[in-house]
């Protein structure tokens, strides 16, 4: 459980966040409808926590991610951070000068490390950019150590700084980034499907990284990935997106073997596990998950939903706390029983 | 029993003005009528190229170079032969008749393999049309019949769609539906499920091997997610760096891996069940560059049980170690070994 954090205090608190991105069609280009890539969205980080974002693509976890570090301007709602000086600042309400200061908090890294990093760059301005332009680090031999230190901390050879991005591979790329993200010592990383565009053998390498910088430098993460064993290894806890909204939020353990959402239970279900003894008996979600710009009425996942009754088409229903740190959004939750991932034992005893 | 497909010492390299790109170099497996084997490796190990050799696919600067592909052909009377694929001409008469017919190919990127100016429902009239003798309503017949099989809902009215207008999961299905459209024995699926979410990739394995049952075909699945390998293969075939490195029943790969790379990947790899923190074994190093091959094994400078002047000095032979799996590594076997140049 997450109990190792209760006593921390926040660092983001994200309350009803919405970006919708308008449909423009005809000469005029007029607006004729809405993406609601995020609708409705909240949650909260504790300091040194790591928050997992998941659910199918085009749920919403790069704008929510985005949204929160100001890349795109959100719609509606607030985006609470917590500052080095101890005050919270309401992030959505800031112009970009105002947030400028607050860059060197937040940092983001990317799901690509190939189209992520300028090709025309060698590493030593890659990775001290942000002290460059942020920092203000004139002085290009303090930079240098700087940067020579930053790829020592990634485990990179500090004599690798005069090569360009082409002379390495995607493992080493990652750790670029990774170095490039940590230059301005950030609080908050926001890392996007971070290890998804690696190779197998070199994804544990970036994994275990990520996980000593942040005991080492006590971050704070928020982690998108699609791949369900990475992020049960990973996070803390689980929010879990079905078009645009979280439908469930919790501690990693209960989300993946007791979810209380139909959705979730259909996602852990549906999760290829690596043990040819426990093929999942599962019957697979049908359907398909439905467009942002045409949600259905109610509760977005009833036409998909093997438990929906009349009142999910008619009610949307609230996110709302089921157990302690556990929050769903449905209006049966109680009463239904759910399959997680199957466990070992389970499948020996059917 | 006979293979169906039987793959020997296999090498298809691409002869680039830098250098010779040894994608596969030397493969061996086989696939047995009605049997799911899986193809599992890294980027860049071969796996597509593999398939495409199988397929006679291989475009310039690529050539097949040595190996055979000997496949139980059916010819015009329904006579069983084993042909050599290999050495087909790639555009000759017999490959065209097998392509499609007999062995049918979900190809990498499903997207470029409709054409966005015909229907779905012309393109897999056409594939039923070229193979079979029918004339076009029962063509059309086949084609509905194939699509509802494979839980396109309305298949009829699928029939006018295009495949840009299809979701990702619907797109699949039709993929496959095309795919399925002759019959063939051995459907090669490469990274079917890759580019789509966990709920629609359940739904295309239940439906891949619903199909392989009720057809009682082979099916060749490539993927580099051993999640899905463990879900659908019953047996397996791991490569890395244009090399089989092992291959054995799904069982025996998971839970008595031999080669050192099948034990580290294993390992690499987060379990579900394993308690949340833990660092995870990693394996140093990273795949190389194609035109740096290390000499001897491939695997050597990234192995733990690496013996110096042995594993870098000759390339292991695949070589069965029991009844069921094979390994190519020094570590069983001291003889049978190819010497760099040879
Ligand atoms: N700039 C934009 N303009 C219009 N629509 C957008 C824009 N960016 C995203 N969207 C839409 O918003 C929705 C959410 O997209 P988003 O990229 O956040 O999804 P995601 O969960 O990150 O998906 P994936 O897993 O594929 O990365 C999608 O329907 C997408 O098409
Ligand atoms: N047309 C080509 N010209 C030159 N080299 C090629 C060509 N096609 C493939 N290769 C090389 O052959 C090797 C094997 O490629 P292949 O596409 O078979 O890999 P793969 O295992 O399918 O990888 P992935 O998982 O990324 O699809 C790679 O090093 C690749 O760069
Ligand atoms: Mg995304
Ligand atoms: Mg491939």
């Amino acid at each position: 459980m997450s109990d190792k954090f209760s006593n921390k205090p926040y660092l983001l608190e994200v309350r009803h966040l919405k970006k919708y991105f308008p449909i423009r069609a005809g000469f005029f280009r007029r607006i004729v409808g809405q993406v609601r890539a995020v609708d409705d969205v909240s949650f909260a980080i504790r300091e040194g926590e790591t928050l997992g974002l998941v659910g199918e693509s085009g749920c919403g976890k790069t704008t929510t991610a985005r949204t929160i570090l100001r890349a795109i301007d959100p719609t509606e709602g607030q985006i609470l951070f917590r500052t080095a000086q101890n005050e919270v600042v309401d992030l959505a309400a800031l112009s970009e000068k105002e947030i400028r200061p607050l860059r060197r908090d937040m940092q983001m890294i990317f799901q690509d490390p190939f189209a992520s990093l300028n090709p025309r760059m060698n590493i030593l301005d890659i990775v001290g950019e942000p002290l460059l332009v942020i920092e203000k680090m004139k002085d290009r031999k303090q930079r240098m150590e700087r940067v020579a230190e930053l790829l020592e901390l990634v485990g990179l050879r500090p004599e690798y700084m005069q090569r360009f991005p082409h002379a390495f591979s995607g493992g080493q790329r990652q750790r670029i980034v990774i170095a490039r993200a940590l230059a301005l010592n950030p609080r908050l990383v926001v890392a996007d499907e971070p290890v998804s565009a690696l190779d197998v053998s070199v994804q544990a390498q970036v994994l275990n990284l990520m996980k000593d910088l942040q005991e080492k430098l006590g971050l704070t993460y928020l982690f998108v990935a699609h791949d369900l064993s990475v992020v049960k290894h990973f996070c803390d806890r689980i929010n879990v997106m079905y078009v645009g909204k979280i439908v469930e939020s919790g501690p990693t353990d209960a989300i993946f073997f007791h979810p209380r959402h139909p959705y979730t239970s259909a996602l852990m279900s549906a999760a290829p596990i690596a043990n040819p003894r426990i093929r999942a008996k599962i019957v697979p979600l049908e359907g398909d998950v439905p467009s942002p710009a045409n949600p259905p009425s109610g509760c977005y996942f009833h036409p998909r939903c093997p438990y929906a009754e009349e009142k999910c088409a008619k009610e949307t229903p609230q996110l709302e706390e089921i157990a302690p740190d556990h929050l769903v959004r449905c209006h049966y939750a109680h009463e239904l029983t759910l399959q997680g991932v199957a466990k070992p034992q389970e499948i020996i005893a059917s | 029993m006979t293979p169906l497909l039987s793959v020997r010492n296999l090498k298809t390299h691409f002869f680039l003005d830098e250098g010779v790109v040894k994608a596969v170099d030397g493969v061996d497996f086989d696939v047995f009528p009605g049997q799911v084997v899986g193809i599992v490796g890294e980027s860049g190990c071969g796996k597509s190229v593999t398939i495409k050799s199988v397929m006679q696919l291989i475009q310039k600067p690529g050539r097949i170079i040595d190996g055979q592909i000997l496949f139980r052909h059916h010819d015009e009377a329904g006579r069983e032969t084993i042909i050599d694929l290999a050495q087909l001409d790639p555009h000759g008469k017999t490959i065209r008749s097998i392509r499609g017919a007999e062995i049918a190919l979900i190809p990498q990127e499903p997207m470029a393999s409709f054409s966005p100016v015909h229907t779905i429902g012309d393109q897999i009239m056409e594939a039923i049309l070229l193979h079979l003798d029918v004339d076009e309503e029962e063509a059309r017949r086949i084609a509905v019949e194939r699509l509802h099989e494979v839980g396109m809902p309305n298949p009829e009215q699928r029939l006018n769609a295009y495949s840009w207008e299809l979701s990702g999961g619907l797109r699949q299905r039709a993929m496959i539906a095309m795919s399925l459209a002759c019959n063939p024995r051995l459907l090669i699926a490469d990274e079917p499920t890759t580019a789509i979410d966990v709920t629609t990739q359940a739904q295309v394995l239940n439906l891949l091997l619903t199909l392989q049952k009720q057809h009682n075909m082979a099916i060749i699945f490539i993927t580099h997610d051993l999640g899905v390998i463990a879900q659908i293969a019953d047996f397996v075939v791991v490569m890395y760096l244009g090399r089989v490195m092992e291959s054995g029943p799904v069982e025996d790969i998971f839970f008595n891996p031999q080669h050192p790379y099948t034990k580290a990947l294993l390992e690499s790899i987060p379990s579900i069940y394993a308690p949340a923190g833990k660092r995870l074994p990693t394996i140093e190093g990273s795949i190389p560059h194609p035109f740096s091959r290390p000499s001897g094994c491939p695997f050597h400078p990234r192995c733990k049980a690496f013996m110096p002047g042995v594993c870098n000095a000759a390339i292991p032979k695949l070589k069965a170690i029991n009844d069921r799996q094979s390994v190519s590594c020094f570590l069983y076997d001291h003889a049978p070994a190819i010497v760099e140049g040879s």
